[in-house]
């Protein structure tokens, strides 16, 4: 939902980052209000997952340039648990498996966490089951993940849902999915697009990373951007998905090479 | 005294140093034990102490031990203090406190299918495991049979269940535990072991169990030391056929420990369940000598140690598995697996198969890591703060371990209480 006047939650500007000596993000720019679900899509190596990681704090990638804002504050400056607890929440394209570390105490520390930051009272075991059990309910989880070890054993689909169950329970005020449609038959991404759109709402903005139009078939954006070469070349609305999906990648490249050669880094706006 | 743990690889001291005064504080033999008493009182006079040129002995440091000024079984305040912050029982288990001093049975009433054994059965049984196993001369037995005054000799009758909780505390000196167990025909036994070094102390113990056919026993010890104190075990076990075993042991914060399991399937078609957990920090050392021989087709070792090393602490895991000709059909699989966290730690890390046996399935391995960068960013990125996630790895990673202890041992903490005393993250 497009609003003009709604606040600014996330301000990428001239994004720069390298991973060990390569250089990925090459000058992204972005802009998410507050009620808005942007797309990013892109080819693999396109840069798409090294921004999602970059915006979540991961170590091995180090910001070489340019600035993100996330509600006024420099996020850059923050730990990755404190980027969470403010909001800010990375949806994993693979979910990370922790033999030994119980879902369910996961789930609570995770969510204490993030509820004393909003200055809420932690939740006990008892209040936080009930809590679960009915978020559950927003991806049609069996409660019996819960006592399993986080997402060891889970299939891709389990793995998937349970990154939207704790978005759920976290509440986070941007949420950046990365490639959370891959790996899913069309039952578990049914599952997690309607977990999605049951938690977007005007206040909170979401970025999906994703390379292909089936998951926006399932979650509507008010934005597509292409990205290419560690930059968005393309911004316009969803029909920019569908023309992605009829004449694949092939003229990003070309648009890219025209663009580089006229030593141009604005992204093109279309619709 | 923790600098002289500094020099590893050192030879541990000489004799003179501090065992002949310390056997001069003996009382003379008496008792039950007397003969035993003075056979390792003899030995430890004319054996050489271990020393680093052994192989078995290469890392570990027994400097700790020339604190053994005082006589056995000399208890302090904290010692008893901490047996006495225990939780009760659990429902249906028996507790018994081991002092090294008095009668662990004076005043007990032993529920059915427990029995004491009696003199001639201590004399006919006392011993016998540890010569099966080949571990009667070594020496930490032999300073056990020096000092040990008291006994534990229990029988479990044939199709009896029975639950043992044992306690000790040591405080200064060498605690010297001594036990004997007797699984008859189809018992059933569970014995829950804490042992807890709150100060400068040494604890010695020597357990011998006998598993008749179709026994079954769960050894649970928990093993909480102090940086000044020393833990020497020898867990020595035979099993008939079908019998079954699980020893587990969790070891942390001792200056020295050092645990040798060590069984023997007399006639094979056994099952053997043994798991390790030790944590070390500081400058710690954990050794583990562990010992499995099959002495008959079809039997099964199921095998896993771990091992959480931080500060400049050392582990040392030395599995050997005997598969002599006639144990086919032998199915033994061993895993050493370690988690360095600090760059000054040390890990040794040896299996030792011996097969000989043509028609067997042997599988061992062995890994040595440091917490993963993407679990703990995976934990951050979820509002869980570095430190906090770091030990939720930790705890994951001993839980493997911790979990097959039973619940009694469990509700103990001992995880808890490692991350206490080690000061892990």
């Amino acid at each position: 939902m497009i609003r003009s006047d709604a606040p600014v939650l996330l301000e990428i500007r001239d994004l720069q980052a390298r991973v060990e000596d390569k250089a990925i993000l090459k000058g992204v720019n972005l802009t998410v209000r507050a009620g808005e679900i942007h797309a990013v899509m892109g080819r693999n190596g396109s840069g798409k997952s090294t921004l999602s990681k970059v915006l979540a704090g991961h170590p091995a990638y180090t910001v070489t340039g340019g600035s993100v804002t996330y509600r006024g504050d420099n996020l850059l400056e923050l730990d990755p648990e404190q980027r969470a607890r403010i909001g800010v929440f990375l949806g994993f394209q693979y979910p990370v498996e922790i033999p030994g570390v119980s879902n369910l105490e996961f789930l609570r520390v995770a969510t204490n966490a993030r509820r004393g930051e909003k200055g809420e009272e932690e939740l006990d075991t008892f209040a936080f089951e009930d809590l679960v059990r009915e978020r559950l309910k927003v991806v049609q989880m069996d409660p019996a993940f819960l006592e399993r070890s986080v997402n060891e054993g889970f299939s891709g689909g389990e793995k998937k849902r349970n990154e939207i169950l704790q978005m759920a329970l976290l509440e986070p005020v941007v949420a950046i999915l990365d490639e959370t449609d891959s790996g899913l038959d069309i039952d578990a991404l049914r599952i997690v697009a309607g977990g999605v759109n049951q938690l977007a709402g005007p206040d909170n903005a979401t970025l999906l990373i994703t390379h292909y139009q089936r998951l926006l078939d399932a979650i509507t954006p008010d934005y597509v951007h292409v990205m290419a070469a560690g930059r968005i070349l393309r911004t316009g609305g969803k029909e920019l998905a569908l023309e992605l999906e009829q004449r694949g990648y092939d003229w990003v490249d070309e648009e890219l090479a025209a663009l580089e050669a006229a030593g141009d880094r604005t992204p093109v706006e279309v619709g | 005294m923790t600098a002289s743990l500094s020099a590893p690889g050192s030879s541990v001291m000489g004799r003179s140093a501090w065992l002949e005064p310390w056997l001069a504080t003996l009382p003379a033999p008496s008792g039950p034990l007397e003969a035993v008493q003075v056979r390792g009182r003899r030995a430890l006079r004319e054996q050489p102490l271990p020393s680093s040129r052994q192989e078995d002995w290469r890392f570990t440091d027994l400097s700790l031990l020339q604190q053994l000024q005082q006589a056995p079984g000399a208890g302090d305040a904290a010692a008893a203090a901490s047996a006495a912050a225990l939780p009760p029982p659990a429902p249906g288990a028996l507790r018994l406190v081991l002092d090294g001093r008095s009668d662990p049975l004076a005043g007990v009433t032993l529920p059915e299918g427990l029995q004491a054994l009696n003199p001639l059965e201590i004399g006919q049984g006392l011993g016998h495991t540890l010569a099966a196993t080949g571990c009667e001369q070594h020496w930490p037995v032999e300073l056990n049979h020096a000092a040990a005054g008291t006994l534990l000799a229990l029988r479990v009758t044939a199709r009896h269940s029975v639950r043992l909780e044992l306690v000790s505390a040591a405080g200064a000196g060498l605690l010297p535990l001594r036990l004997l167990l007797v699984l008859e025909e189809k018992a059933e036994l569970e014995v829950n072991q804490l042992l807890l070094a709150p100060g400068p102390g040494a604890i010695s113990l020597v357990l011998e169990a006998h598993l008749a056919r179709s026994a079954r026993l769960h050894h649970g010890l928990v093993a909480l030391g102090h940086p000044e104190a020393a833990l020497l075990g020898h867990l020595a076990l035979e099993q008939e056929p079908e019998s079954s075993a699980n020893l587990t042991a969790v070891s942390a914060g001792w200056g020295l420990a050092r645990l040798e399991p060590r069984v023997l399937q007399v006639d094979g078609q056994a099952v053997t369940t043994l798991r390790g957990l030790q944590v070390v920090d500081g400058r710690q050392i954990a050794d583990t000598h562990s010992h499995v021989r099959f002495n008959g087709p079809e039997g099964q070792l199921d095998q896993l140690h771990k091992v959480v090393a931080a500060g400049q602490g050392r582990s040392v895991f030395n599995g050997a598995v005997r598969v002599p000709r006639e144990a086919q059909r032998t199915n033994a699989a061993q895993l050493s697996r370690s988690l360095l966290l600090s760059d000054r730690a040390r890990i040794d890390t040896k299996p030792e198969l011996e097969i000989v046996a043509d028609d067997v399935k042997c599988a061992h391995g062995a890994t040595v890591s440091s917490l993963q960068t993407d679990e703990l960013f995976y934990l951050q990125s979820r509002g869980i703060g570095a430190d906090q996630a770091a030990q939720l790895l930790q705890r994951a990673f001993c839980e493997e371990v911790l979990r097959v202890l039973p619940a009694v041992a469990r509700a103990w903490c001992p995880l808890e209480a490692l991350q206490r005393q080690d000061g892990l993250a």
